[in-house]
Formats: structure tokens, C-alpha cells, sequence
């Protein structure tokens, strides 16, 4: 630019001012408005599919609003299952702003819950209290999620192994590594109907959050997401991981520590989804089984991305996919339709999503003139 | 081990490799084309879970498996095309749109082969490539279908095309250099639109072998990463669709290591070996992702390896 070096006139600096907060207010509207735009054209095609199967989509919607949101009872079921969904769309938030799509945060919640429920074996025996081993079993789960992801961090920077595909194996190695032990050396003998570790006990388990039903996972979720967003946009950590997101090279020749960068992104990623499992583990299923398994660690990608992977917007983000996961029982039930119903509306609303990436930056409402290089 | 288990457990390998590798070959010979012309398809996985219920279903009412197949292929065209579609559209990323046809694909089955879960389809017939040794184990493990020799085949078809036709050459310098296709006057979209839909008919063949010959039968277990192996064996054969086919046949192998021990009663670590080929796959990628000689043979415009 020619005219750098010219002192800018002081009301030119004020407009200036005023003109920054009209530029992120109309591009926060964007963020907003299109992956919204996105959510009705799925919820408008998923409602055709429902019409040509000769479904009501109106009855859908209703008992999605009924059994996710609509009770006391469904309300709390839905922040329940929106914890997990919280912490595993960080396992690809995180990873994503520093240009990595890492989709292996299944393999971590379920290693990562395993190996809570492992240690604290010999702590329940040895009657340790309760809270130690909450927090010694938190901390092996976050553990062992760090190095799962972090090891895919590593390959990715180290080997040039494309992440995603590693992840996603690292998934299905995980699981194996699971089962091979809750089937074998580590199986409950006293408990014959499914393959699972030993329970955990009633008065090791994770409580509620007063005056509720729902367990502390939330609240850890939402505090992490709250911290990451600040970790992310206010720190110099933060801005060096957007820096080596958006331009490798240029933060390598900047002299940041890309790579390092790199596997810290991934182990704490990592670590979310494995505090995911110790929720699933010590305020829920009390034990490590099959069940852990669940498919949070798919619907999080959906999340991540339909949150543009903001932590903060994550957290409305998950608690309504935790309201579709939850209702899909009801929906099951009352309008006989498969229970893979849930996956479909999220296959399609991924898809949607995608495509509605190329909406970005079309529509002049949301453009300021001259904003094209300030960002 | 006596040599007697060795030998079972040896015919046990081949013919897991000769069973097993099919649907590997099919989606990699898929992806190895689509991955030609420059684009990724991550969601063969959902794709080959597709085609395994559409074949099953369409074999159930029709009672004629290969009709099965066919239609098989013709899912899994759908999906491709959608895929090859939505990336053409700018600033779509191919690598998260994969991810989201993966589960699409796999939310569609589900949701239209529950009905199928239970019937019983008539399945793909397959002849002994051992039956003159007389040797009745040797005849049963030896049994082959005729896809496994269609992919093959396919495998060289390919290979062939690609370094003797024209449509070869126009696949391979849209993979290498999209300025220099638009430059010869070939739409790059309608090129790597086309490479993913013929991609998707692979991918979708394979999963019909999935619900149709081995294992034969549907259900929502049936695919656990086969097509995401596949995806990751392709940087392993270094896009070459003979080398597609003969790092299918190993996965294969490794694949019927776990069943194979079980068969001469090692049941111990069953699932550590049913983890074998997962295991195998990082180790491989590992290995390839960062040679020189990957480096040298990759397709340019491929965003996976970058």
C-alpha cells in the first residue's frame, strides 16, 4: 500500500473505530445466519423424505421439541447428553483452528473412559475416597485422551500422515484395545450379561449439580469451553494457533514452533474427549462397556462444524443435538420409524452445512464497503 | 505351532486374502481413480455400507443377486455424484465434505435396511480354484467369486487406461495440474465429477460383495472401516491400480489372521487380532506418507497429503 506511511486523519480514526464493530457485528451475522439457513434447508429436506415415506413431519418436529426439550424431564435428559457432545466437538474445534480435521474424538472418549474406570479399580478395593479417585480417574481419562489425539498430532506434523485418516483408525484401534481387554483379563465374572469392567459402586459416582438431574459433565463442558474460547482468541498462544491454521508457512518462517503447536492443539483436544468418557463412565454407565461407544464422537464433528469451531457457540449447538439424540427414542416408538432416523437428519444436515460454505461472502447485507482487507 | 496348524492356518490366510480382499480392492480402484483426477472422496466408507444394503435389498426382492450388484453400484454412483458435486461448489473443503457423506451413507442404510435385517437374500455364487488337489480344506478356503476377478481385471483395465487412452491422460493431468487441463480446454469440474461418480459405482460393487458373498448377510456391523482402509491403502499403492490391487489382496491376509488362528483354537486376543488391520494401516501410512518415492508419484492438485 502506497499511502501507508501518511498519518491517518483523526476522524478517519474514529470512523475507523465505529466502522471495526459494524464490520464483526455484520460478519458475526453471517456466522450466524447461514449455518441457521443451512439447519432449515436440512429440517425442510428431511421433511420431504418423511413426507414420500408417508410420515408427518409436523408429529416429528413436535415430539423432537417434546422429548429433547419440552418436560422437565426431557430438558435435563438433553444437557445430559449434550456434555459429551460438548467436550467431543472441542476434540474438533480445537484441532480445526490450527487446520487439522481430526475426527477421532470416539476412540479418545472411549479409551479415555476405559482407562478411568481401570484405574479406579484397585482405588474403589483399596476404599480411597471418593473424591481422590473421581480426580485420579479424571486425570488418567484426560491423560489418555491427550496422548491418543496427541499422537495424531505427532504423525500428522512429524510424518506428514493425513489426520483424519488416522484418527478415524485410531478410532477403531481404540475400541479393539477396549474390547480385547473388557472381554478378556479385565472382564466383571460376576456380571454375565455383557462384557464389562468392574463397576465403579454407587458412592463413587459423579452427583448431580444441585437441584438437578444432570451431572457435573455439563458444567465441566461449558467451563472448558469458556476457557478454550479465551485460550483461543485473548492469549498469545491462541493467536500463534490461528496464525499456523491460516498460513503454515508463514508462521513457520515467523518462527513460531508450528509443530509443537500442532501436538498441544491435538493433546488438549484429546484430553476433552477423554474427560468426555470419565462422564460417561463415573456419572453414567459406572463402568466401561460396549455402551461407551455410543456415536458422541460422530455427532461432535457435526457440532464442531455447525459451531464453526467457536467453543462458545458449541455449547447451544450441542444441546440441541443432544435434544435430537435424546427425542430419537420417542421418535422410534411413536412414529415407527428406524432408530437410525437421528443419523440420517445429521448426515443430511452436515451436508447441507457444507454446501452452505459457499454462501459465504455472496450476500451484500452482510459486506461493508472497503472491509475486504481488514478482518 | 505343529506344521499341520501351520499349513491350516497358511490356506486359512490365502484364502482370507482371496475372500476378504475384494471389497478393499474395489474401493481403492475407486478412490485410486477419483484421487487421480485430484480429489479426495473420504466418504467411501458410507458408500460401501450403502451398496452392501441396497445390493442386499435389491437381491432380496429380486432374486437375483447380481441385479443386486448392479444396483449396488448404481448407490453408490448417487453418493459419488453428490460428492463430486458439492466440491465443485467454491470454498467447499472435499476432506470435510467426505466426512459428511461418510455418516450420510451410513444413516441412509441404516435407516432403509433395518426391514432387511432378517429375511434372507439369495447370494452370489463362487467356484474352488483348489477343487482338483482333492484336498477338501484346501477346495473350501480356495473358493473364489467371480467379483474378486472382476476387480482384478478392473485393477488392469485401469492401469492400462490410464497410460494408453486419452480419457487416461485427461484424468491424470486434471489430477496433476488443473490450469494446464483448463489450458487444453477440459472442464476440470465435469472431469473430477465424473472420476468421483465412476468412483462411487466401485466403492458401492464392494459393498455388495460385503452383503451378498462374504460375510453375506446385512446388518449394521457389516463394514467397520473397510472403505476407510481402502481410502488409506491407495497413498499406500501410491495411485497405482495394480499396486491397488495387490495391497488389497495383503489386507485381505491381514484381515484373516484373527479368524485364521481361531480356526486352529487360538481364540486368545481375538479382538487384538481383529485390530490387525487397523494396526497395519497406520504402521503403512506411517511408512508411505512421508517416502520420497509417494512424494514423487502423488497426484499434484490432491489436498490429502498436504
Amino acid at each position: 500500500m502506497a499511502d501507508i506511511a501518511q498519518p491517518l486523519p483523526s476522524t478517519a480514526v474514529a470512523a475507523n473505530h465505529w466502522g471495526d464493530l459494524s464490520v464483526r457485528l455484520r460478519r458475526g451475522a453471517e456466522y450466524v445466519a447461514i449455518p441457521l439457513f443451512a439447519l432449515a434447508i436440512s429440517g425442510f429436506l428431511f421433511s420431504l423424505l418423511l413426507l414420500a415415506l408417508g410420515k408427518s413431519p409436523i408429529e416429528f418436529f413436535q415430539l423432537v421439541e417434546r422429548g429433547g426439550f419440552g418436560t422437565a424431564f426431557s430438558l435435563q435428559n438433553t444437557l445430559q447428553r449434550s456434555s459429551p457432545l460438548i467436550l467431543t466437538a472441542l476434540c474438533v474445534a480445537l484441532p480445526a483452528r490450527i487446520g487439522l480435521v481430526v475426527i477421532g474424538g470416539e476412540g479418545a472418549l472411549v479409551l479415555g473412559g476405559f482407562a478411568g474406570a481401570v484405574v479406579a479399580i484397585p482405588l474403589v478395593v483399596g476404599k480411597v475416597s471418593p473424591l481422590l479417585t473421581l480426580c485420579i480417574m479424571a486425570a488418567t481419562s484426560m491423560l489418555i485422551g491427550a496422548i491418543w489425539i496427541g499422537i495424531v498430532g505427532y504423525l500428522r506434523y512429524a510424518r506428514g500422515v493425513n489426520e483424519t485418516i488416522s484418527s478415524l483408525l485410531m478410532t477403531y484401534i481404540g475400541i479393539a484395545i477396549m474390547n480385547f481387554f473388557v472381554e478378556g483379563s479385565l472382564r466383571d465374572l460376576t456380571n454375565p450379561n455383557k462384557p464389562s469392567t468392574m463397576p465403579i459402586g454407587d458412592t463413587y459416582m459423579v452427583g448431580h449439580i444441585p437441584g438437578t438431574d444432570v451431572h457435573w459433565g455439563l458444567a465441566a463442558g461449558i467451563v472448558l469451553s469458556i476457557v478454550l474460547y479465551i485460550l483461543l482468541s485473548r492469549t498469545t498462544f491462541g493467536f500463534a494457533v490461528r496464525v499456523s491454521g491460516g498460513n503454515p508457512r508463514a508462521a513457520l518462517a515467523q518462527g513460531l514452533p508450528v509443530g509443537q503447536l500442532i501436538v498441544i492443539c491435538c493433546a488438549i483436544a484429546g484430553a476433552c474427549a477423554g474427560l468426555a468418557g470419565f462422564f460417561e463412565v463415573a456419572a453414567i454407565q459406572g463402568r466401561a462397556n460396549a455402551s461407551l461407544a455410543a456415536g458422541y464422537g460422530y455427532t461432535g464433528i457435526l457440532v464442531a462444524f455447525l459451531a464453526r469451531h467457536n467453543p462458545l457457540a458449541i455449547v447451544p449447538v450441542a444441546i440441541l443435538f443432544g435434544g435430537i439424540v435424546a427425542s430419537g427414542g420417542l421418535i422410534e416408538r411413536r412414529m415407527g420409524l428406524p432408530d437410525a432416523t437421528v443419523l440420517v437428519l445429521q448426515g443430511l444436515t452436515f451436508v447441507v452445512l457444507l454446501m452452505s460454505e459457499t454462501l459465504y461472502g455472496r450476500f451484500k447485507i452482510f459486506q461493508v464497503r472497503g472491509a475486504a482487507d481488514r478482518t | 505351532m505343529s506344521g499341520g496348524a501351520t499349513f491350516i492356518v497358511l490356506v486359512a490366510l490365502i484364502g482370507g486374502a482371496l475372500r476378504v480382499s475384494t471389497p478393499f480392492m474395489f474401493v481403492a480402484l475407486g478412490e485410486c481413480l477419483t484421487e487421480k483426477s485430484g480429489r479426495v472422496n473420504l466418504g467411501l466408507e458410507g458408500t460401501l455400507v450403502l451398496g452392501a444394503m441396497t445390493g442386499y435389498a435389491i437381491s432380496y426382492h429380486s432374486g437375483s443377486p447380481w441385479l443386486g450388484v448392479l444396483a449396488a453400484g448404481c448407490a453408490g454412483s448417487v453418493l459419488g455424484a453428490m460428492h463430486g458435486y458439492i466440491c465443485k461448489l467454491p470454498r467447499v473443503n472435499d476432506i470435510a465434505v467426505g466426512i459428511a457423506m461418510m455418516l450420510f451413507g451410513t444413516g441412509i442404510a441404516f435407516f432403509f435396511g433395518k426391514p432387511y435385517i432378517q429375511p434372507s437374500a439369495p447370494r452370489l455364487g463362487s467356484f474352488s480354484l483348489g477343487a482338483w488337489t482333492g484336498n477338501q480344506e484346501i477346495a473350501t478356503a480356495l473358493q473364489i467369486n467371480p467379483l474378486l476377478l472382476v476387480g482384478i481385471a478392473v485393477g488392469l483395465a485401469m492401469a492400462w487406461a490410464f497410460s494408453n487412452t486419452k480419457w487416461g491422460l485427461i484424468v491424470r493431468m486434471t489430477g496433476d495440474s488443473a490450469p494446464s487441463a483448463k489450458a487444453m480446454g477440459v472442464s476440470v469440474d465435469l472431469v473430477r465429477f465424473l472420476a468421483t461418480t465412476v468412483g462411487g459405482f466401485l466403492a458401492g460393487i464392494g459393498g455388495a460383495f460385503l452383503s451378498l458373498y462374504y460375510p453375506g448377510s446385512w446388518n449394521q456391523g457389516l463394514s467397520s472401516g473397510q472403505g476407510l482402509m481402502a481410502v488409506a491403502l491407495v497413498i499406500f499403492a501410491r495411485w497405482s491400480p495394480v499396486r491397488c490391487v495387490l495391497a488389497a489382496l495383503l489386507f485381505g491376509a491381514a484381515g484373516a489372521i484373527g479368524p485364521a488362528l481361531q480356526s486352529v483354537g487360538i481364540t486368545q486376543g481375538y479382538y487384538f487380532f481383529n485390530a490387525a488391520p487397523y494396526i497395519l494401516t497406520l504402521f503403512i501410512m506411517i511408512a508411505s506418507a512421508g517416502s520420497a518415492r509417494a512424494a514423487r508419484d502423488v497426484p499434484g492438485e490432491l489436498s490429502i497429503t498436504k
